[in-house]
């Protein structure tokens, strides 16, 4: 029975949270790398995108909540979402042109590329904070849990409790859906195969006939839809805060940097990765060794290896790791 | 027009401009962005040695201006009674401790051939280290916060004076670039950037919460300055006695005469560093880093050592944002943590260096000056701005409330806006690299 309580609060604390943060770094990770593949920059303002896109999807939001539309027990947020992907991929295709084209077309330097990204990070920044402010936005609605701890001790009888959050529900299952539509894409359709072959190699793509400015106009769409989607399940499941959505860029690039730079699948890994170290870094591990522990051995502190406020840490720390020993990440990625 | 006459003119035209706020708003403030001014050019001067002459992207220059201002805190503030006796010594111990499983386990990566043997090795080398030492740290940390929370709750400085703490500071940046360039040159370009973002956040996580370091987020306040207190000088009755000669109030005289100390000593640490950065361009050091940013590939075949220059630079450019930051606290007199946020600190350095001109020391202090300048001016603009386009709204409506409440951003978006114009038009600066 211990041994069945400790897995539900290991489930409760640690595995469920840890999956559906991963499930986001993931996303927030694909968007990077698959710049990385085709523009072949590290994109600092893919954060700033997550942020924008959000913004525009929690705008509609309460304008429909304001309409009175609402999902049921879902949250309106997703009846909103494909606005906030359409805003996103406008803003990304209109900078695009404004700003990344020139330096395309001169070849500059990825390293110019990164200082201009930068550059946009800001501007994308001052205006977010311009148009829904600096602080914290809560656009959740619907029912908040799938299950309640007091329903699930009731309904099993043990001590523990297990919670499931709404959020982390749609965050899963978002993801899946999210994840295999790009691999399907990425695999089977022209389109997508165009874009590995031009991210493999670009003079052969040219060569036989692919378009970049196509491949490219592509990636950005998907780039945005994956932001957007990535920024608004992390909005739904913590809290929306601009600044926030700036610091998530350390852990997106550890993620896409552990997997491998420029690699999809990696990308994937890499989020799962970092989100679990994370958590069970930061997490207090008294109440699972309480039930492991045979009675005296069971600890008195909190067995919290790290305080939560050094999480980024973590991910840096995995991220130097890396660099050090496998700089191409876990599946080949195509850096160095 | 000759290259000299046009950059007399550009400093000219800065002069002018504080001498003008000096007249429309106050001396102090002008004397304010005079000082400030020179510390900003000292960290511009510092990336563009990373940036101008390596090509280094350095994206975590608030790391190392915070490293300084906690060089200031541990070198000037006096130390804090009994904190060493109780857990001082242990938590030096525990440090100690710390590094030493570190160089453990990296000692083991290189003596043991590659293996499940080895692997295990390190990985338990570091674990029994990292609960050793936590065992040690923990209870000497509560100790040490426990003394006088409201007033101290930390180890306290060396109680020296607070000049020194400015090579300090310096030393202090060294070391992290140290750990980071080691990792992280010699791989993409990217990678640097990435890394140095990652150090900068890590390092104000640090700064905020060991409380027995530098008292976290409750701020060490009331370091000890290397110039005279304003009112000492006004109890001074030969000082108010010349200020009351030059025709000023005790008072005026006493803050204008100390802003102008804080100049002096500012301005003879940027004038030595830039005489050093001007003869390190000229030498054939750094004629060779320009050849390595040039042309990598080339400079390698030349026989040249690529990844220990960019180090070597990387290091130095990080140790003089050091000492630039241990500056700046000394003229605070207070180390605030929560104040160090990447857009002022990492980023408003970025777009100094790019305007100036990279590659030009006299580019990079122009930047300096003329940014830190816009900076401190584009939020009343942008204010006067909001109130001319909302002039013709009523007063009661919610966009104008929103719209004047925002006006505090406009400060991102016009620093974003004035980099990519500067990236895309004139990506030289105003005081190209010759």
């Amino acid at each position: 029975m211990d041994l069945l309580n400790a897995f539900i609060a290991l489930s409760n604390y640690v595995l469920i949270p840890g999956i559906a943060y991963g499930s986001q770094l993931a996303l927030g990770a694909l968007g990077v790398t698959l710049v990385y593949g085709i523009l072949r920059f590290s994109n600092f303002a893919h954060g700033d995108t997550m942020a924008m896109g959000t913004m525009a999807t929690i705008l509609v939001t309460w304008l429909f909540q304001s309409m009175g539309l609402s999902l049921g027990f879902l949250p309106t947020a997703l009846l909103a979402l494909p606005f906030g992907i359409a805003f996103a991929i406008l803003l990304l295709l209109g900078t695009d042109k404004v700003v990344y084209k020139f330096y395309r077309e001169q070849k500059a330097k990825p390293v110019i590329l990164v200082i201009v990204s930068l550059g946009v990070t800001f501007i994308y920044n001052g205006i977010t904070r311009f148009i829904i402010g600096a602080d914290d936005q809560n656009f959740l609605d619907g029912q908040r849990f799938i299950m309640s701890a007091r329903d699930f001790k009731a309904l099993t009888g043990l001590k523990e409790g297990l919670a499931f959050k709404t959020t982390q529900g749609i965050t899963i299952v978002t993801a899946i859906i999210v994840v295999a539509l790009l691999f399907w894409f990425l695999n089977k359709t022209r389109a997508g195969k165009s874009m590995r072959a031009y991210s493999d190699n670009e003079d052969l793509a040219l060569l036989s006939g692919i378009n970049p400015e196509r491949v490219v106009m592509i990636t950005w769409m998907i780039v945005a839809a994956l932001a957007t989607i990535a920024g608004t399940l992390y909005g739904l499941d913590k809290s929306f805060k601009p600044f926030t959505y700036f610091q998530l860029l350390l852990p997106i690039f550890a993620s896409a940097i552990v997997g491998g730079l420029g690699s999809p699948v990696g990308a994937i890994a890499g989020g799962f990765v970092i989100a679990f170290s994370e958590v069970t870094i930061t997490y207090a591990w008294k109440k699972v060794l309480g039930y492991v522990m045979p009675e005296g051995l069971q600890p008195d502190g909190l067995v919290q290896l790290m305080s939560t406020d050094y999480k980024f840490a973590v991910s840096f720390v995995i991220l130097l790791i890396v660099l050090l020993i496998k700089p191409t990440g876990l599946f080949k990625g195509k850096s160095v | 027009m000759t290259q000299t006459v046009k950059n007399t003119i550009l400093f000219a035209i800065i002069a002018l401009m504080i001498i003008y706020t000096g007249f429309a708003q106050s001396w102090n403030s002008a004397l304010l962005i005079i000082a400030m001014g020179l510390i900003s050019s000292i960290m511009a001067l510092g990336v563009n040695l990373q940036w101008g002459f390596a090509g280094l992207f350095n994206v975590g220059i608030m790391g190392f201006v915070a490293l300084g201002g906690l060089a200031a805190v541990l070198v000037s503030m006096p130390p804090t009674e009994g904190a060493w006796s109780t857990g001082g010594f242990a938590i030096v111990g525990a440090l100690l401790l710390g590094a030493g499983t570190v160089v453990a386990a990296v000692m083991l990566m290189k003596r043991m051939a590659p293996g499940m043997a080895r692997t295990l090795a390190v990985i338990a080398v570091l674990v029994i280290g990292f609960f050793v030492f936590r065992a040690v740290l923990d209870p000497a940390v509560e100790a040490v916060e426990a003394i006088n929370p409201a007033q101290s709750g930390y180890l306290g400085g060396l109680g020296l004076p607070v000049l020194i703490s400015w090579p300090v500071g310096g030393l202090f940046a060294a070391g992290a670039a140290w750990l980071i360039g080691k990792t992280a040159l010699g791989l993409r370009s990217d990678y640097l950037a990435i890394a140095t973002l990652g150090i900068a956040e890590i390092i104000i996580a640090v700064l905020k919460n060991e409380d027995w370091m530098s008292r976290g987020v409750k701020n060490v306040i009331g370091l000890p300055r290397p110039v005279p207190y304003e009112i000492d000088l006004q109890n001074d009755p030969s000082f108010v006695e010349r200020a009351a000669g030059l025709g000023f109030d005790p008072v005026d005289a006493s803050t204008l005469w100390v802003k102008l100390l804080y100049i002096a000593l500012f301005a003879v640490v940027l004038i030595v560093l830039l005489w050093m950065s001007q003869r390190a361009l000229h030498s054939p050091w750094g004629r060779m880093l320009r050849a390595i940013r040039d042309n990598e590939v080339a400079a390698e075949a030349m026989g040249k050592d690529v990844t220990a220059r960019h180090l070597q630079v990387f290091i130095l450019g990080s140790a003089i944002c050091g000492i630039a930051g241990a500056m700046m606290t000394t003229m605070d007199s207070q180390l605030t943590p929560g104040t160090y946020q990447p857009l002022r600190f990492t980023f408003l350095i970025w777009v100094m260096v790019i305007v100036g001109g990279s590659g030009n020391n006299f580019g990079a202090i122009l930047g300096g000056f003329l940014i830190w300048f816009l900076w401190v001016q584009v939020e009343p603009m942008g204010l006067w701005l909001m109130n001319l386009i909302t002039a013709g709204m009523s007063e009661t409506s919610a966009l104008k409330a929103h719209l004047i409440e925002s006006a505090a951003h406009m400060r991102l978006l016009t620093m974003g806006m004035v980099l990519l114009l500067v990236l895309r038009f004139s990506p030289r600066g105003l005081i190209p690299e010759r």
